[in-house]
């Protein structure tokens, strides 16, 4: 795990037929490898130890509530964007015992998870930058997380850039991507004939070491900016500036949310697959024979009616305020609490939405359609 | 054996003995329950002793004739906390579709003699007829979630409430999104967590037998389900089901541009 | 790294049943030397767990320098609440704590003090008049404004009288519903305000009680022109973690567990009693 903001890259050169090399370097540096392979439709990071088992010549077509993959003509291994995760159930994880209690005498115990250095391979810039939020949250000086930490401290990110955007990505106009640019430990692009790849950290560097990378050329290393550009205009979709952004809070009786309300579903999706999204709940889970409980941890969401309830009463007691909760801390309070809006334009809300539902296009409306309606 | 250990009966009305069968099912914590609890009613298991006053009775199928009636009010007198479990028990059941019909001309239809038959007009949930102290939905219901239930009881805790949608227990199993992904209508998103997102882990959409989320936007689901090849007789099949009486999902059918079964 | 989220075992030495549904448990570590260095302010809370049901957030009542006990007064409201209705003396709890930011009780230092409650549970609060009818030479005057639904309603009634005999201090209480005892007023307890004669300049103000009351009781403060800066509040949101991480009780960009319970109005005025935050 590195902190430094922004990598400088010195890019080698490794051919693509000799891509096993990395693999096999991270494997041999006493790391797990997740890789992108696809299951059940969808880009999803397993166990892989062998270039053969990773996605090839896919792309992905990711539309408001629809993800498809598709075959393509080439050889690429990265020709996607993401499936319906990020780094989130790494570090933050879904389900989670955070300590154990006996009872009789009383007694409470941290339970930490026990794990293996872990190698990500094809993690992108969206999520490289959510983590980052994701830290900031869980691990500031206050209450530092250590069952975050322990999850965390085990990464080494293996980042690639973007050489395409899928039609739900916006993530140049957060200056989030398409190209990693803080995070990695090991950063890829993917050229036709090969990959660059350079160290961001001394774990990064110290795999690195151990693989033959030729010098990389400046027709490549011009592919590789060609690439990002491109991969930039191709996106569609953009966020408004985040100065705008902040004026979400003085539209809160806006007509648009109420049209939002008529077909957000209250299900959850978007926070589950946000890479920011952090909100979990704790509860008791007791034992059959009731001599010991463990506490549970889990994710939880501003959608569900347990969120804002006190004693019963509901805070946010309909669909339109939980929409409106989520969208304007996403956008607006994360500003404050954290410097920066807590969206890096993934676009996974916008894919993973069952009815669509298109965070961009509604944080325009209320910001620029239509007056302040009662 | 006479023990100072709380007594558990399970009782069945109206149902297919599916609930029983998911308690049957649990493993490892059937064995640990005699060690709590004396079981002294479960026909199904063995124990038939339906009359005895308990502390808890766990109460699957749903009330559909006179004789349940006074059936459900013995059992309620008898016991100090009263679960029904299951759809039939906490919403009529499957066997509430004859609700939205009417139920005589249908036996009239099936049966040489229908009037040997004493049945109401109405399947009802176990709360319609007495007072109901917690509910377990679920086809079937899922067992783990009756013994953590039945664990509170005995501790003398409230059980927590499930409020989250199916899509919160997919997305926290890693489930790939089948309505997204393929196509499928899904009725994870209105529908009530707790099954552990059984069917979605089996790479189909989620049939709500749960029952309705607690915001249930049955408007915008049926609109997605049109957009994705249903009929309108289809989708508001997606509603009358197996939780087709539950509160939310009833009203939805009622107000749905398919009801033309009268 | 120290795990927040890890509750230290305390053990219940007193219980005390204040009225039919709210109970006091007068609390310390087993960890003698955990309990020795156990500090907090008046307005910060613990999570307490009970074994069985799980954990809530609650108020801190004693005072501060009481170094061998901490207590938590206690209302039933819901699950955990009513289980914990059932411990005894001699039983054990889980303590996660203190968390939150309490009173401004150096800012109030010199100043007179208004202390408006509404309605019951309003534990925050008396944590703090405790606080201050300790320290009486270090304040100006004290006025106590407190208001139930039913007059039956008011529990440590003789704290009130006690309070309302020393000097300097003006203790008005309000019910809706009174019986023929009743020796306080008939109404709101906001509808006190108007009646007092504030000195100008010299008062700072401390709520607590439902956001509707307080919203009202700011805007009489605000006329009588009490600054903005001058108002603080606890507030109540669904607190779990108390270190502001699971993120339920944001209001806008406030976790109220960590920037709160006790704010400030210039730091909420733009959301408070907005519905939905």
């Amino acid at each position: 795990m590195q902190q430094s903001a922004k990598i400088e890259r010195q890019p080698g050169f490794l051919p693509r037929a000799d891509f096993q090399r990395l693999l096999d370097g991270v494997v041999k540096s006493g790391y797990q490898l997740l890789g992108p392979v696809v299951k059940d439709g969808a880009i999803q990071l397993m166990e892989v130890s062998d270039a053969r088992q990773l996605v090839k010549g896919l792309t992905n077509e990711q539309q408001p509530g629809h993800y498809r993959l598709q075959q393509t003509a080439g050889e690429r291994l990265f020709d996607w964007n993401h499936g319906p995760q990020g780094l989130k159930p790494l570090c933050f994880a879904p389900h989670e015992v955070l300590w154990v209690e006996q009872k009789d005498p009383l007694s409470f115990t941290t339970r930490l998870p026990d794990l293996k250095p872990t190698a990500v391979l094809g993690v992108r810039g969206c999520d490289l930058a959510a983590l980052a939020i994701q830290d900031r949250h869980f691990l500031h000086a206050a209450g530092a997380d250590p069952h975050y930490r322990q999850r965390r401290e085990q990464l080494l990110l293996i980042g690639i850039d973007c050489a395409h955007s899928a039609e739900s990505c916006f993530c140049a106009s957060t200056g989030d991507g398409p190209s990693v640019n803080q995070g990695v430990d090991i950063g890829l692009s993917e050229l036709d004939d090969g990959f660059l790849v350079w160290s961001g950290s001394d774990q990064g560097e110290a795999v690195l070491q151990q693989i033959d990378l030729a010098a990389a050329q400046t027709q490549q290393l011009e592919q590789m900016a060609r690439q990002s550009e491109q991969a930039a205009q191709e996106q569609q979709r953009k966020l408004p500036s985040a100065e705008e952004l902040m004026r979400l809070y003085q539209r809160l009786e806006h007509a648009h949310w109420q049209q939002i309300a008529e077909r957000c579903l209250g299900c959850g999706n978007c926070t589950a697959v946000c890479p920011t999204c952090f909100c979990y709940d704790t509860h008791h889970e007791v034992s059959l024979d009731g001599l010991s409980a463990q506490n549970v941890r889990q994710w939880d969401s501003c959608f569900s009616a347990s969120h804002s309830s006190m004693g019963g009463f509901k805070v946010r007691g309909d669909i339109l305020s939980r929409y409106r909760q989520w969208l304007t801390h996403k956008l607006a309070g994360w500003q404050e609490q954290q410097g920066r809006i807590g969206c890096t334009g993934c676009g996974r809300c916008i894919t993973w939405c069952p009815v669509g539902i298109d965070l961009t296009k509604e944080s325009d409306a209320i910001l620029w359609e239509g007056s302040l309606d009662e | 054996m006479a023990t100072d250990k709380p007594k558990l009966a399970v009782h069945k009305f109206s149902s297919c003995d599916g609930c029983q069968l998911a308690l049957l099912n649990l493993g490892e914590p059937l064995l640990a329950l005699p060690g709590l609890v004396d079981i002294v009613h479960f026909a199904e298991a063995g124990p038939n002793s339906p009359d005895q006053a308990v502390d808890i009775s766990l109460v699957e199928g749903s009330v559909s004739t006179p004789e349940d009636i006074q059936r459900i009010q013995q059992v309620r007198q008898n016991s100090k906390l009263l679960v029904s479990i299951g759809a039939c028990a906490t919403s009529g059941g499957l066997q509430a579709l004859g609700n939205f019909a009417n139920r005589h001309e249908w036996m009239a239809s099936v049966y040489s003699n229908p009037e040997n038959i004493e049945v109401l007009n109405s399947s009802d949930p176990i709360s319609k007829h007495v007072k109901v102290d917690l509910q377990i939905q679920g086809c079937p219901v899922n067992s783990t979630q009756v013994i953590g239930a039945l664990r509170n009881l005995l501790s003398g805790v409230a059980p927590r409430a499930e409020v989250h949608s199916v899509c919160m227990e997919c997305k926290r199993q890693g489930l790939i999104c089948t309505m997204v992904t393929q196509g499928e209508p899904c009725m994870g998103p209105v529908t009530l967590a707790g099954c552990g997102a059984l069917c979605p882990a089996t790479g189909r959409g989620c049939y709500g037998c749960y029952g309705p989320a607690e915001q249930l936007n049955d408007r915008s689901i049926s609109d997605r389900f049109e957009q994705l090849g249903l009929d309108a007789q289809a989708v508001l099949r997606r509603f009358r089901f197996i939780a087709n009486s539950a509160a939310g999902f009833k009203a939805a059918s009622e107000g749905l541009r398919g009801d033309t079964d009268g | 790294m120290s795990d927040l989220h890890l509750p230290r075992t305390a053990v219940i030495d007193e219980r005390i049943q204040e009225s039919p549904t709210i109970f006091t448990l007068r609390l310390r570590f087993e960890d003698a030397a955990a309990q020795e260095v156990f500090e907090f302010a008046p307005g910060q809370f613990n999570m307490v767990t009970h074994f069985a049901a799980g954990e809530i957030p609650i108020s801190i009542v004693n005072d501060p320098k009481d170094s061998h006990y901490f207590d938590h007064t206690i209302r039933v409201v819901g699950r955990v609440s009513e289980a914990m209705s059932n411990l005894q003396p001699g039983d054990r709890v889980g303590i996660r704590g203190p968390f939150g930011r309490g009173w401004p009780v150096a800012d109030a230092a010199g100043r007179d003090v208004l202390l408006v409650t509404g309605g019951l549970g309003c534990a925050p609060l008396v944590s703090v008049i405790r606080f201050l009818m300790k320290r009486r030479n270090q304040f100006g005057h004290l006025h106590i404004l407190q208001g139930v639904k039913h007059s039956n309603d008011l529990i440590w009634r003789e704290q009130y009288d006690t309070w309302a005999r020393e000097p300097d201090v003006n203790v008005l209480l309000a019910a809706d519903v009174v019986t023929r005892e009743w020796h306080g007023q008939q109404g709101m307890v906001t509808e006190l305000i108007g009646q007092l004669n504030l000195r100008h300049g010299r008062t700072i103000a401390m709520l607590c009680g439902p956001e509707m009351m307080m919203l009202a009781a700011i805007a009489n403060l605000r006329d009588l022109g009490i600054a903005d800066h001058q108002i603080w509040f606890s507030m109540e949101r669904n607190m779990q973690c108390g270190i502001g991480q699971c993120g339920h009780c944001q209001i806008g960009a406030k976790y109220v567990c960590r920037d709160g319970p006790v704010f400030c109005y210039s730091e909420l005025a733009d959301l408070m009693g907005a519905k939905g935050f």
